[in-house]
């Protein structure tokens, strides 16, 4: 494939298909903390911090 | 026994076959750089042959707990003293060159013109300070979040000293002469290829920790420093696929040629300003702002947004660096997009940090490292939202080229890089020494208002100096053509320029007073000092009205 149409071939994924599906993993990633039943899975990571308050003695 | 042979005849081979380099060295900078390969190989030697325990020598010196605690502490306590040490090194240089340009006189042919001492003072700031940093604030974060020891001890001993070489040859070559010439990746092809060893060996104790981790959750700052780690290594391989005009010379030529080479040099700058100045910081963030306030970061889903939205957008807004120049202009109009939409993420993560002090917002006027946090936040919210407006093509044919970006960069480095670091120095190092408290905390407070007054001073001078230039560039007269020289924009701005260096000046002073903290805070010294604050008494009036008799 010549330089020029392996452009063309890139620049089209990248405004088709490409940008659809990077767009739909990043909806999913971002949202995945909102999924039902997260909450108390969020709040336990929040607070993990905070388990070893004496900085391992 | 056979261990200390095979150790001592590795580094006999090494210092054989760096000896065999300045021998057949193309050019003076690579023979002085093999010759300081040569001395720290040599200095392995001695340490491999005389099996003295090294470790304790070094624990005596730096006067570390008697009894370690489980976690594997020594490269933190290395890391956080060369983190002091570089950043002195560093702020020393920017205001040199600070005063370099406010007067040139003092720039010294060949070795300290402002040339070579530029990417000193942007290396020694950038990646000796905030690197050390990184890495040393990494390896604690992950041991305390993951609740468990270090993966591959020696390995993190060796990301340590394998970085401060790094950093040397760096820091040499640059005086030398020895330079690719991309901003801020301008070490040479074998010092590259050494820092992508060092890297891949960070990455691995990195990820072996957190793989033997015994939490379920893999706390969030985590998710910033491996981002940080992962991308920094992508970019940097990528930016330095050159080929050596010799082995055994510095010269190399980059596989990128013309307005290509330009994309891929900026799409690495910019995400060198992405992943290694805000993913691995807000990781400290999101760590030590909830440590040093006692409370959980404000919400949890916000940091997951905050960390998504940064990975996927901050890779596309590198070619911001390019408008108006031959690169496409959809290309240029993409980077535009995608630095304004960077706000939005930004600015989350900042009320995330800042509304943790939520219910406690009193530890702002008490405790003066979280008033360096505070401070640090809210100069990443500022440069942040100054980044996306000076991205707009139209504000950029004003801002680029001009001090305005010099002053953007300081108020994001010296303000949120620095500050959070300090904080979390300050942070660290009675925890690390098992001291009671810092030294002194009134001196933490000089340290925020030195620091701060630097910044004003800074970035103040720098608005004006640009704006001045930028408007001074584009005057043109009646009969078309440009009423002013460059000379004629140089000579305007020296005022600011002399003002940028007080501003730098009263930064560096405020790292020394941290010097001054941090060693007496390992030395176990307790400054006798009037706490912060305390409500008003006054025994003189604390008594009840006594009746007086008439007369």
């Amino acid at each position: 494939m010549s330089t020029h149409s392996t452009y063309n071939m890139l620049r089209h994924l990248a405004d088709s298909w490409g940008l659809l599906v990077m767009l739909l993993v990043f909806l999913t990633l971002a949202l995945w903390p909102f999924r039902p039943g997260a909450r108390r899975r969020n709040s336990d990571a929040a607070n993990l911090i905070f388990k070893d308050d004496h900085d391992g003695e | 026994m056979d261990t200390i042979v095979t150790r001592t005849g590795f580094w006999f081979v090494v210092i054989l076959l760096a000896i065999v380099a300045v021998a057949l060295a193309q050019d003076a900078g690579y023979a002085a750089h093999m010759t300081i390969v040569a001395l720290a190989a040599g200095v392995c030697l001695i340490v491999s042959m005389t099996n003295v325990d090294y470790t304790a020598v070094a624990n005596g010196i730096l006067r570390a707990p008697a009894d370690p605690s489980r976690y594997d502490d020594d490269p933190i306590r290395w890391g956080v003293i060369a983190t002091v040490f570089w950043g002195i090194v560093g702020f020393l240089v920017g205001v040199f060159i600070a005063l370099q340009l406010a007067y040139p006189q003092l720039n010294f042919e060949p070795y300290l013109n402002f040339g070579r001492v530029r990417p000193l003072h942007t290396s020694a700031v950038i990646f000796a300070f905030g690197g050390n940093a990184l890495i040393a604030t990494s390896f604690y974060v992950v041991q305390r979040t993951c609740r468990a020891r270090l993966a591959f001890p020696q390995l993190a001993r060796f990301v340590f000293w394998g970085y401060q070489l790094f950093i040397v040859l760096a820091a040499t070559g640059y005086l030398l002469g020895v330079t690719q010439s991309k901003e801020y990746a301008e070490p040479e092809w074998y010092v590259d290829w050494w820092l992508t060893i060092v890297w891949l060996a960070y990455l691995a104790v990195f990820v072996g920790t957190i793989v033997k981790r015994s939490e379920p959750h893999i706390y969030v700052a985590n998710w910033f420093y491996l981002g940080f780690i992962i991308t920094v290594a992508m970019l940097h391989v990528v930016n330095n696929l050159d080929m050596p005009v010799s082995l055994f010379g510095s010269k190399s030529y980059p596989l990128f040629a013309g307005v290509q080479g330009a994309l891929v040099q900026w799409w690495y700058g910019h995400n060198a300003v992405g992943f290694f100045l805000t993913a691995g910081f807000l990781a400290m963030m999101y760590y030590f702002v909830p440590k040093q306030a006692e409370r959980p970061i404000y919400s949890y889903r916000l940091s997951i947004i905050h960390f998504w939205s940064l990975i996927f957008l901050y890779i596309w807004a590198g070619p911001h660096h390019l408008h108006y120049t031959a690169l496409p202009d959809w290309a240029q109009t993409l980077g535009m997009v995608f630095s304004v939409m960077l706000w939005m993420p930004s600015w989350g993560g900042m009320i995330n940090g800042l509304m943790t002090l939520n219910g406690a917002w009193d530890k702002i006027r008490t405790d003066p490292i979280i008033r360096m946090m505070v401070m640090s936040l809210a100069f990443y919210g500022m440069s942040t939202f100054e980044g996306p407006l000076m991205s707009i093509k139209s504000v950029n044919a004003l801002s680029h080229y001009t001090d305005w970006t010099i002053g953007h960069v300081h108020s994001g480095a010296l303000g949120w890089n620095g500050l959070i670091t300090f904080a979390a120095v300050y942070y660290l190092v009675p925890r690390l020494w098992g001291r009671e408290r810092l030294y002194s905390l009134r001196m933490v407070n000089w340290h925020f208002w030195l620091a701060t007054m630097g910044i004003v001073f800074y970035a103040g001078s720098m608005w004006v100096a640009g704006i001045t230039q930028g408007l001074m560039w584009r005057e043109f007269g009646a009969d078309g053509y440009l009423v002013n020289s460059f000379a004629d924009t140089v000579a305007a701005i020296h005022p600011m320029y002399a003002l940028r260096a007080l501003g730098g000046a009263l930064y560096l002073a405020g790292g020394l007073v941290m010097v001054w903290n941090v060693w007496a805070t390992i030395l176990g010294h307790l400054r006798t000092e009037a706490p912060m604050s305390d409500a008003a008494f006054d025994p003189a009036k604390d008594r009840p009205i006594v009746a007086v008799p008439a007369e």
